[in-house]
Order: C-alpha cells, then structure tokens, then sequence
C-alpha cells in the first residue's frame, strides 16, 4: 500500500479552548488520510475526537497548523469558499442523523445535490434513489423524515452524504444508536465505498469491531495521536 | 425554469408552518390596509378640499397690492420734513391697461387660462330687504372654461349672460332669501351708490353657503359701472396653470411680466394648507407606526422559526450553504409572509376604501370624498413589503452566523 494518493493531511494541528480555563484539546496532530482508505479515530470520551473531526471537516477554523485537502491549502480560505467544497467534496454523517424533518427522506438526500447544481433536477431525483437503494431503504423514500426509525433515519443520513460522490466521508459514530445488525449495514456499506468507488472515509468511533475492520485506527489521548495503527493488507 | 433549493426550503417551511405564517402575515394585512385607508382618507380629502378652492379661485392671482403713502417731502432737500403717518394710500386698485397685461399673459405657454376681473361689494335689494355680497364682472364663458361654473346652475344658462349688459347670475341663496326666480329683476347697488336694475338670467349652487349666500355673476362693463370705472379697470387677473402643485413655480414666472402682486393659491391658503398637512402627517405618522408594528410581528415569527429551526440551519452549512444562502431562505420566507399579508392588506383597505365612500357625510361634501387612488396602493405594497424585508433581514442575519459547531456539539 505505498505510494497511495493523500487525499487530506494535517500538519502540527493544535487547537485550544478557552473556556472555562486555556486548555490544549489537540496537540500537534499530522497524519495523512488516503484516498480510497477507510481511517478510524478512536480514544478515550474527551481525548479530542470529535473537535479534530470539525477541524477536518473545515467547520471549524480557529485552530493552529495546517489542513489540506487534494493537496490544496485549506487553512486560511474564506467561509464562503469553505462551504462551496463542503459541498462539494465532504459528505457528513452525524451520530444524531439530523435530518431535515419536514422533507421527505429522497428530498434529504438531494438537498446537497441540488446545492451543487451539476445535476439536472431529474438527474437529483434519480440519483438520489440510487443511493437510498444502496442502503436498502428505497422504500421508505417519500416518507417524511420523521416518520422514519433511527437506524433508517441514520441511512437516509448517509445517502445524503454519499449523493454528491464527495472525495471524503465524515463520521461522528455513525453506529453510535444503531443496532448490531444496522450497523454491519452501515460498515459493510462504508467498506463498498472506501473500496469500490475510491472514497476516504474518516469515522469516529467506540466500537472496537468497527475499528478493528478498518484499514487503519489513528488513536488520539489527551489530544495527541499516540498511534497511527496500520493494518497489513 | 430551475427552481433554486433556497426557495424550495423557503416554501417548505412557510407551508408546514402555515399557522405562524398566517399570524405573521395577519400583522402585516392589518398594517397594510390601515396605512392604506388612513392615507386614502387623508388624500381624498386633501383633493377634495382643494377642489373646492379652486372653485372659485384660480391658481395664481395677479392684483394691485396695497400701497403705503410717503412722506409728502423727501429728507434731503434741505427742507423741513413733514411727518405724516404711513398708512395705505387711496390710490385706486386697478390694474393699468389689463388688456395687454393679459394678452401678454396668455401668450406664455404654461398658461392654461387667464381672465380678468373686477368685483365689488353689493347690495342686493327687494322691496325693503337687502342683503350684502359681492359682484364680480367678468366674462361668463371664460369663467366657466376656468371654474366649471355651468356645473353649479341650477336655473337659467350661464350662454344668456354674455353679451347682456344688463343680466346678472346670483347664487341660490340670494335667490332663496329675496324670493327671486329666473327672468326676475334685482336692484343692485354699490358703495358707490350706483342704482341698477338687472334681470336674473341664471341661478348657480355651489354647495358653498358662504357663495351661494354672497356672490354674483355679470358682465365685466356692468361691474365697471357699479364702481364708476372706465372699461380698462380691472381689479384681478386669474391664472390656471397646468400643474397646481408646482403653482409658486409659474407665479415667479409670472411675475418678471409685471410689476402687480403675483400671488399663486399656496401663498394665498397658506393657513388651509398648513392644516391639511399636519393632517396629513398626523395620519401618516399613525398609519406608519402600525405598519412598523406589524414588522414586529414578522421579526417575532422568524425569530422563533429559527430558533426552531437551528439544528436544521447548521446541518444545511455542513452540507455547503454558505451564509448568504441561509439569509437568501429566510428572506424569501419573510417575503412570502409579507406578500401574503400585503395582498390581503390590500383587499382590507379597498374593503374599508369601499364602505367609507358609501356614508353621507351632508352639506357640499356629499358622501366622503375616498376613491381608489393607485398611487396609494402602489405605495401601501413596497412599504408593507420594505417593512417586512428589514424585520426578515435581522433574524435572517443571524441564522446565517450559527456556528454548526456548537450546534452539533450540544
Ligand atoms: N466548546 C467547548 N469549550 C470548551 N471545551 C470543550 C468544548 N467542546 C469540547 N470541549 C472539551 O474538549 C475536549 C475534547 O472534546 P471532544 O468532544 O472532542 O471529545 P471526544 O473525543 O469527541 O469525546 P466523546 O468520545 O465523548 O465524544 C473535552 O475535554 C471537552 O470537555
Ligand atoms: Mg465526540
């Protein structure tokens, strides 16, 4: 697995908050993620997962260091243009799915793609089911958000994230409320991508089998990375 | 056409809230058709009371202004002064050679009509009674081209009065309180004692007691005789000209063509007029102030709407809107709302408009002078819609600075 494509790195990533006392929450944080590779972050509750996560995902600016995605510089870039490659290049899959409640389940998942505005309206639509029926919830398509469970909510969550074919994937516990056969869906389907269709997937998590199917756990303490675990395969 | 997903988003909310749209809007319906109402009473009014200026004074007026005597002596010849009094000269009032004063006048192209006049005080005498008023000589088919006089005659024609010296037309009070008819002879008589027996060719009702009671109509070398004038005298000249509104415009005009008094009917109303504009500010400030308030009802709305809507604000700039596109949705629902409210705003106020102008008010003014002016609604339409894009605007601000961070934090 040499000479792979960098799809995003990190350079002496620091981040600190200020409330209620000057505390560092990520230290010097470089690592490399890989195009087409399925990265896990683990560590302890509190060890700064989900802030490097909203560092990476370019929400959050106020940090220290450096961030590039596509060999591009990202640190520094206006919101507007930030919020043009979320759009663009990183799909977002959250532990509380989030979902839109008021729009049926297919208009959720081509929101993003409407946005985008490469696709014809149809074009949306037709993609959009192909994504739902990836993960085996077509069915539930014109159903309004709401009406849905939360491990179908949570998969309507990641055809939304997928509907623009983004370079990354980003996950806070994505299988945090799912039950043990939902989240072997929603693994089974992070691997397709990762592996058949080239995306790089960065998931926090706290399942140890999730993590351990992974191509590679980046584990963080006290805001550090304390390893950079690789599989061999 | 492409449907842009910030209004998809925008109707979506506005249609699976309808409730708080409709009481959002409510606010803006009741703001809209009150400003429109109260603006269309204040106009239609104002246009009616001038009317009834103008209908029996011109919008510019050009007479002989009082004169006050000098001293008999001036200062520096060495002689002793002789200190007098000013006081205002007994001078005649007339206009010098009127004839071509006004053809001079006429000639200017801004000058829709000119006439001239010459009034004086008179008695009209039946028997023993006498009534005081005054008559005015001019001529009568000029005089209507400028104040539609053949409006207001109730018996006889105004056509018999030209070129009879001897008739005369006097308003319906005078005819009421002499009982007089048509065909009838009046004696008039002037301060200057001059005796005429005239014969009633026309009978006019304006409305106006204070005319109807007072004012006569002949022609202008009967008026000069009743003051013992030659037929140059001439005590007023009457302009219209096109655009009342711009009236003190022309009369600076007016007056570099002659050294007389040029007054325009600003100058001359300037107490009536003064009135009607407080008026009309008062109901514009009142009328302003329910609308600013009906705003509020939008701000409140949207506020809340996303506050509710928070988590749903921050996931769509995760997903790539970026603020603009934030404020765009919002924007676009407090238009919604506001265009709502402001059509039905518009058809409350047409409504009140339509009910106002049935009641009978009596007397000259008949049933209340309101119309449906389109100015007004034009204007009631961009202020209620302004209105509601400056309430959206603040709420819409700060949906776009949530930070979905924090948001996704909690
Ligand atoms: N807004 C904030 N202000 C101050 N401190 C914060 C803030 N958000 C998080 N923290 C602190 O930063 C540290 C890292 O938080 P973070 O949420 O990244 O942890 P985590 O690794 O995701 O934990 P978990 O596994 O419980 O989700 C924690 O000690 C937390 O208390
Ligand atoms: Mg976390």
């Amino acid at each position: 697995m040499k000479n792979r494509e960098v799809i995003l790195s990190t350079r002496s990533l620091g981040k600190y908050f200020y409330d209620p006392i000057k505390f560092k929450v990520l230290d010097n944080i470089s690592f490399e993620a890989y195009k087409g590779e399925f990265l896990t972050l683990v560590g302890k509750s509190g060890s700064g997962k989900s802030t490097l996560l909203y560092c990476l995902s370019t929400m959050d600016t106020s940090y220290e260091g450096e961030l590039f995605i596509n060999n591009e510089i990202i640190t520094g870039k206006k919101i507007n243009e930030l919020a043009a490659l979320r759009n663009k290049s990183i799909g977002f899959i959250f532990q509380f799915h989030y979902l839109l409640p008021e729009f049926t389940c297919l208009k959720n998942v081509m929101i993003p793609a409407l946005k985008l505005g490469k696709y014809s309206y149809k074009e949306v639509e037709e993609r959009a089911y192909n994504k739902l029926d990836i993960l085996g919830i077509k069915e539930q398509a014109l159903k309004p958000a709401s009406k849905l469970s939360g491990g179908q909510q949570q998969r309507v969550a990641i055809a939304r994230a997928l509907i623009n074919d983004p370079a990354i994937i980003m996950c806070d516990e994505p299988t945090g409320n799912l039950d043990s056969k939902n989240a072997q869906i929603v693994f089974d389907t992070f691997k397709q991508i990762a592996h058949e269709f080239g995306q790089t997937i960065i998931a926090v998590t706290h399942d140890n089998d999730f993590s351990q199917s992974s191509d590679r756990t980046i584990e963080l303490a006290d805001g550090k990375i304390i390893s950079h675990e690789k599989k061999n395969n | 056409m492409k449907k842009s997903i910030n209004t998809d988003i925008a109707f979506t909310h506005i249609i699976t809230r309808k409730r708080q749209t409709l009481v959002a809007a409510l606010g803006v319906t009741i703001g809209v058709g009150v400003y429109l109402f109260m603006n269309s009473l204040s106009s239609g009014f104002g246009t009616f009371s001038k009317g009834e200026m103008f209908k029996n004074s011109p919008h510019i007026k050009i007479y002989k202004a009082d004169e006050l005597s000098l001293p008999l002596i001036s200062s520096d010849s060495g002689h002793k002064a002789v200190i007098i009094n000013p006081q205002i000269t007994t001078n005649s009032k007339k206009i010098i050679n009127p004839e071509e004063l006004l053809s001079r006048i006429k000639q200017q192209p801004y000058v829709v009509n000119a006439i001239a006049q010459v009034s004086f005080d008179a008695f009209y005498n039946r028997g023993k009674a006498q009534l005081r008023g005054n008559g005015y000589g001019i001529n009568i088919l000029e005089y209507d081209a400028m104040f539609k006089t053949g409006k207001y005659i109730v018996a006889g024609s105004l056509n018999r009065l030209s070129g009879n010296l001897n008739g005369i037309i006097i308003g319906s009070g005078i005819a009421e309180k002499l009982n007089l008819g048509v065909n009838d002879n009046i004696t008039v008589t002037s301060s200057y004692n001059v005796v005429k027996v005239m014969k009633i060719v026309g009978i006019y009702s304006s409305g106006n007691s204070l005319t109807d009671n007072a004012k006569s109509y002949m022609n202008i070398s009967a008026a000069q005789q009743f003051i013992k004038e030659g037929p140059s005298y001439v005590s007023d000249i009457f302009i219209n000209v096109p655009d009342a509104d711009n009236s003190e415009k022309y009369a600076a005009m007016l007056q570099h063509l002659t050294a007389y008094k040029v007054e325009d009917w600003k100058t001359t109303n300037a107490d009536v007029l003064a009135t009607e504009k407080t008026r009309g500010t008062l109901m514009g400030a009142i009328s302003l102030s329910i609308l600013v308030v009906a705003a509020f009802g939008i701000y409140n709305i949207l506020s809340s709407t996303i506050a509710q809507k928070i988590n749903d604000i921050a996931i769509l700039k995760a997903t790539g809107f970026a603020g603009k596109d934030v404020i765009r949705i919002f924007l676009m629902e407090a238009l919604i709302m506001g265009f709502i409210g402001t059509l039905m705003g518009l058809m409350v106020g047409s409504i009140l408009i339509a009910i106002m102008s049935t009641i009978y008010m009596g007397g000259p003014v008949g049933y209340f002078p309101i119309h449906f002016e389109p100015a007004l609604f034009a204007k009631s339409t961009v202020l209620g819609l302004f209105i509601t894009l400056c309430a959206g605007y603040f709420p819409a601000r700060k949906a776009a600075k949530v930070d979905p961070v924090e948001i996704f934090r909690k």
